[in-house]
């Protein structure tokens, strides 16, 4: 049977990812979108890897969300608030629907309801051994790849003084 | 404790609000927050079916936490190009965006 912890953290994570998609004021959706995240930490939790839960919350809720609502300061307009939505809206709640009715009638169907829960976990000892032993090199190219985003982002978002005086000049 | 069906349908039903929220809205900052929504859909998924493998296994867990840190990547480049559109177009709607198509 389904135990009241994982309810009410299903109830909190799935109302929190609507009410950051739907909320008027975008800056609230960016912090019902956090509360989402830290819903999903929960699960987290609940599942026994509380290392992935810490990861997560100092990645996203720390890092992303801080990231978020700083760009909406930047970009924030008032015009926001009345786009309009009408038909697309109609047609996005049909396809929600038809996902999430579809997906689940298969997995109900399938051999999954019939997994049990074993007893053994795995402690953050043994993910740390294989990361830095078996996947060292994805680790590597990951750190890698970070760098390459930061510093891609860091290059995209700066303003060119120089190439537009030339630019004018031309 | 949960069966990893549980988990299952909570991954599906994130899935759905994402895919909604991609097909729906146009103000670029909330397509971001889907795609969000839709990669913790996925980890969720992977830590799920990582705690309910019959032998104890690290695997799933670490996929996890390298796709975590793909999608903070994924995020600072996304969020660096919504300023450059706002600093050209000034405004983050992506119907203002039509100018990209040929």
């Amino acid at each position: 049977m389904v135990d009241p912890s994982f309810i009410a953290v299903a109830t909190i994570t799935i109302a929190s990812a609507v009410i950051a998609l739907e909320f008027r004021e975008i800056i609230y959706g960016a912090i019902a979108l956090a509360i989402s995240l830290l819903g999903i930490a929960m699960f987290f939790v609940l599942l026994d890897a509380t290392f992935v839960a810490m990861f997560q919350i100092a990645v996203y809720v720390g890092a992303v969300i801080v990231l978020v609502i700083f760009t909406i300061m930047l970009v924030r307009r008032e015009a926001w608030m009345a786009v309009p939505e009408g038909k697309r809206k109609i047609m996005g709640l049909i396809i929600m629907f038809i996902i999430m009715f579809g997906l689940g009638a298969v997995f109900i169907r399938s051999g999954l309801t019939q997994w049990s829960v074993p007893e053994n976990t795995v402690t953050f000892t043994q993910i740390g051994e294989q990361m830095l032993t078996y996947y060292s090199p994805a680790l590597i190219a990951m750190a890698l790849t970070l760098a390459a985003a930061v510093i891609g982002a860091l290059a995209l978002a700066k303003i060119d003084l120089g190439a537009k005086e030339s630019g004018s000049s031309n | 404790m949960a069966a990893v069906i549980d988990y299952v349908i909570v991954s599906a039903i994130l899935l759905a609000i994402g895919i909604y929220g991609l097909t729906v809205k146009r103000n670029a900052i909330r397509m971001l927050f889907a795609i969000e929504i839709i990669i913790n859909a996925a980890n969720l998924n992977l830590v799920a079916f990582s705690r309910n493998l019959p032998a104890p296994n690290a695997a799933g867990q670490t996929l996890a936490l390298f796709s975590i840190a793909i999608a903070a990547a994924e995020v600072a480049v996304g969020l660096a190009l919504i300023i450059v559109a706002y600093r050209i177009h000034k405004d983050i709607d992506v119907k203002e965006f039509r100018s990209m198509s040929g």
